[in-house]
């Protein structure tokens, strides 16, 4: 979070019209979104409700159909430079971890720095460190990601985010995979990211963090974005029928 | 005993010949399997590489995607004696007599018959490496050929080593059919010593055993290597009250640039 780009003042991710096709299925129909620099926003709904091709489509892992997506203001598709550079910009932290499995867990958060930021080994290498300490893996950099359990190597692979010093994080359902004692590890070090200011966006089922810790909460249905609104609202008297329907069912009210 | 002794009168009275023979085998197969699977590495990451959105090298990888193609096809579908024979006396055909030298160009044509199989061996490979390493790769920011380079190759080649090796061993073999262009590998200096001594079977029973002595011990190496390269499924913690001395360890290997 050192590189910060500080002369934009609007919002830092926005998406206007945005849709999404797969072949004759509409996945996203019309999706307008924007989050504000140091924003914590959760993403919830039902299960292909679009909220993980929304979340894929902010760093191209998806290409939109159509509408546009910006940055800084800046179109994703036409206006920027690189998009290798900008993906380094926007981390990710995916539901299956996708830690490079020929590479230990301080490799894995080297060679991106090295290689994509073009920051020397050492540099890559402390800045690393600091992370693998900071979500707890320290005593694991020399570990193979198949010698670690699933809360470890989310934790890995927030920390192989993290070097990367980007300016907004997505996560994509972080918790699903894990174990249920896993849960609580990853979830409080997503925590402590949210408290150090860092933009998130989360597609999550853990609706204790969507409550607790986020600015906003976005209840995603059969592609279409139904209710943007604070956990305050969301939870306790939610506008649309639909988002009672969901929370009551997650929630087994 | 007449046979073993005849046996041994060979391997006494031609084991310069032969030795040669073995030496020849195994450095044009070796090499060959080398530049094979060099080929078939290019050759699969080229064909598994996104269409670029540019209109010319979209183009230009379609039409080098067909040329793989029909690569991989032509090779594996015809026997490597007759390309040796086209493509040896296709060049003396097309030079008006100039011929190859001999073991560059045994080499050649294994290598380019390699190289097909092993294209097909590494397009498997990266295929079966789960999306996910793409996903994770791209998602910092990784270009296609790092992406290859730094995380997918390197498992690709753990995944297929067993294919390689097998390739190895066939190789070792299949040189014999170099014979038809007068490469001296093992199986031509076999015929040599045969018109020599007119023991045709005694002289092939040891041509047999020096070519199982070769591919048994290539195997047994070459699975020894696997081995080593699977590692450990479980890691000590650093820093543990089993270990208290490796927390050492952990400040050494943050600091110190070691490769």
């Amino acid at each position: 979070m050192t590189e910060r780009n500080n002369s934009h003042s609007g919002p830092v991710i926005e998406l206007r019209n945005l849709r999404k096709r797969f072949g004759d299925h509409e996945v996203l129909l019309d999706i307008n979104l924007s989050v504000n620099r140091g924003e914590v926003v959760t993403i919830i709904g039902s299960s292909g409700s679009g909220k993980s091709t929304m979340l894929r489509c902010i760093n191209l892992l998806e290409t939109p159909t159509s509408g546009e997506i910006l940055y800084n203001g800046k179109n994703i598709q036409t206006e920027i430079d690189s998009l290798y550079r900008y993906r380094a910009r926007v981390g990710m932290v995916f539901q299956q971890f996708n830690l490079f499995n020929n590479m230990t867990a301080l490799e894995n958060c080297v060679i991106g720095q090295v290689k994509v930021l073009k920051r020397s080994r050492d540099e890559a290498r402390a800045i690393a460190m600091e992370y693998l300490d900071k979500v707890g893996m320290k005593q694991f950099i020399n570990a193979k990601p198949a010698q670690l359990s699933g809360g470890q190597k989310q934790r890995v692979a927030i920390a192989r985010s993290l070097s990367m010093s980007p300016e907004v994080m997505l996560f994509d359902e972080p918790t699903s995979a894990l174990d249920p004692e896993m849960v609580g590890e990853v979830l409080s070090v997503m925590k402590s990211l949210a408290q150090s200011g860092l933009t998130m966006l989360v597609v999550t089922h853990e609706m204790s963090f969507a409550r607790d810790v986020s600015d906003r909460v976005v209840f995603m249905d059969k592609g279409v974005i139904e209710e943007d609104n604070t956990p305050e609202v969301i939870f306790n008297h939610p506008e649309k029928e639909r988002t009672r329907e969901f929370l009551a069912r997650v929630l087994g009210k | 005993m007449q046979f073993f002794r005849d046996v041994a009168n060979i391997a006494i009275k031609y084991y310069p010949d032969l030795l040669r023979g073995v030496g020849f085998t195994l450095l044009i197969s070796l090499i060959s399997t080398v530049i094979g699977l060099i080929i078939g590495l290019l050759a699969g990451i080229i064909r598994t590489a996104p269409e670029s959105k540019n209109r010319f090298i979209k183009t230009l990888q379609r039409i080098i995607n067909i040329i793989i193609a029909a690569y991989v096809e032509i090779f594996r579908g015809t026997p490597m004696m007759v390309q040796a024979m086209v493509i040896y006396w296709g060049y003396a055909f097309a030079t008006d007599g100039v011929t190859l030298p001999l073991v560059p160009a045994g080499i050649f044509i294994v290598s380019i018959n390699t190289g097909a199989y092993m294209a097909e061996i590494v397009r498997g490979g990266i295929i079966s490496i789960d999306k996910g390493q793409f996903e994770g790769a791209a998602a910092i920011g990784m270009t296609h050929w790092q992406t290859m380079f730094h995380v997918v190759i390197p498992q690709v080649l753990r995944n297929i080593l067993p294919s390689v090796s097998n390739e190895f061993v066939i190789n070792i073999k299949d040189t014999s059919v170099l014979n038809v262009i007068g490469v001296t590998e093992l199986y031509y200096f076999a015929g040599i010593i045969k018109r020599q001594n007119f023991q045709t079977f005694q002289t092939y029973f040891v041509v047999c055993i020096l070519y199982f002595i070769m591919t048994y011990t290539i195997t047994r190496l070459l699975r020894l290597f696997e081995k080593k390269l699977a590692g450990k499924d479980t890691y000590v913690i650093f820093g543990s009250q089993t270990a208290p001395e490796a927390e050492i360890h952990i400040d050494k290997g943050g600091a110190v640039p070691n490769d």
